[in-house]
């Protein structure tokens, strides 16, 4: 079953009604004593990374976040504050991943809020991404991106720089995209995280 | 298939349902449909046919200053994978925030925020620019193209491009933009006024009134490059079907998913 961590930042209706459609048990943590009831965790949040990062401090449960040692999916960004640091706020974050998340250059060609649907290459071999073809679209909507980098990225998509869609360490993953948005492929990613 | 290119962000092809007391208003000639008024089961449909987001736009909730529905917003984010915007009486935050936690991806407004511009920093300050877009319906006054308001039945002060950049400059995240002049002719999108304001913004711009064939899908997204094309009735009336308009943009080199 997985435990939703609760901390405040956005509004979770979006992803728990894909848990519900796709038949995924899932219940809420709120304290540290609720971590144990479940066998993998869902780090959610949209909105601003620093402010997400006091919210989450403030439920006292960092430390065991970056104990935790069984799978965790970090979602848009639930993913970035797993990195160390975003120019969003200027904000240090849980720092699991030692990479920096980054504010997008905007322009005509490349807009920013990026909004939209884009293609998603994943580059390991992974249980995430099984059943899910190289090049798939999935649903983005983020002012901020995680960099590229060779040792965490499970999965690249370009806007105007080639960034993490997706990031991967041991137990932890994160996706900057909406999966509980993104249509069958992201439904398949959500299956496949709860069976990791 | 080819080689995979340069990834790009998808042109987006976007159904707006238009609702009324919880019920679609418009004809829909849908087959299969057991209940052709049920705007979720119509979204259920468009989402499994391609459609790549949806509009619901509650069209009378400004002239009765009625609250959107957040039932609605919550029984389609229950049943349906893919984004979708509300618009139609949004006057302030608390409307937005309930719609955000029934599950509503973005909000639309448009008379609100003409006629308090600051609703506009106040929703994106609370919520973030990804959530608010700025509808605009405008319609060719004396050679120029003026912001008009309910449903583009009265004319305001403004002119469309000052508008949306102020829009921009003011936290909006997207626009949606509507040719009064164009709606319902079904004689294509308003492509000179579309590029204009795609080019002045660096922001995500719909292209919304005139649709009426692929080739007007085809023509809004080379001629004006923007990012989204949004349509209602050749789309509930079956005229065009969403695969078939994906299969054409592909094969125009336009980038869809």
């Amino acid at each position: 079953m997985i435990g939703i961590i609760r901390y405040g930042a956005g509004n979770i209706f979006s992803l728990t009604a894909a848990l519900e459609r796709l038949g995924i048990a899932y219940g809420m943590i709120n304290t540290e004593a609720d971590l144990a009831q479940y066998n993998r965790y869902i780090i959610p949040g949209v909105g601003h990374a620093g402010a997400a990062m006091n919210k989450l401090e403030h439920t006292g449960l960092v430390p065991a976040i970056k104990a935790l040692k069984k799978p965790t999916l970090g979602i848009c960004v639930g993913m970035q504050l797993l990195t160390a640091y975003s120019e969003e706020g200027d904000s240090n974050l849980l720092n699991i991943f030692p990479i920096k998340t980054l504010k997008f250059a905007s322009s005509p060609e490349h807009k920013v809020p990026h909004t939209g649907w884009n293609q998603v290459y994943s580059e390991k071999e992974n249980q995430l991404f099984k059943d899910i073809p190289i090049g798939s679209h999935f649903y983005f909507v983020h002012s901020y991106f995680i960099e590229y980098d060779n040792a965490y990225t499970l999965a690249a998509t370009d806007y105007s720089i080639k960034f993490s869609a997706s990031i991967w360490k041991d137990n932890f993953y994160g996706v900057q995209f909406h999966p509980e948005k993104s249509g069958i492929y992201g439904e398949t990613l959500l299956t496949n995280f709860s069976k990791i | 298939m080819t080689v995979a290119c340069q990834p790009m962000l998808a042109k987006r092809i976007i159904p707006c349902l238009d609702v009324k007391d919880g019920r679609t208003v418009k004809g829909v000639n849908f087959v299969d449909l057991r209940d052709a008024g049920d705007p979720v089961e119509l979204a259920w449909n468009y989402s499994r046919q391609g459609a790549d987001e949806l509009v619901f736009l509650d069209i009378t909730a400004t002239h009765e200053r009625r609250k959107t529905m957040v039932e609605l917003v919550k029984s389609v984010a229950r049943q349906i994978n893919i984004p979708f915007t509300i618009g139609g009486g949004i006057n302030e935050i608390a409307d937005a925030d309930a719609l955000l936690n029934a599950g509503a991806d973005k909000i639309s407004i448009n008379s609100a925020a003409v006629r308090n511009p600051a609703l506009i920093d106040e929703l994106a300050k609370a919520f973030g620019v990804q959530f608010v877009v700025i509808a605009i319906d405008t319609r060719v006054n004396n050679g120029k193209n003026i912001v008009h308001l309910n449903g583009g039945r009265i004319p305001t002060e403004k002119e469309t491009l000052d508008w949306i950049l102020e829009a921009e400059s003011r936290g909006a995240g997207e626009i949606l933009l509507t040719s009064m002049d164009h709606d319902g002719t079904k004689a294509g999108f308003d492509n000179g006024l579309l590029k204009k304001v795609n080019d002045a913004v660096n922001i995500p711009v719909i292209a919304s009134g005139g649709a009426g064939s692929v080739q007007h899908f085809v023509d809004v997204f080379e001629q004006t490059n923007v990012d989204a094309a949004l349509a209602a009735s050749v789309f509930h009336y079956g005229e065009i079907l969403i695969p078939d308009l994906k299969d054409i943009l592909r094969n125009r080199k336009i980038e869809v998913r």
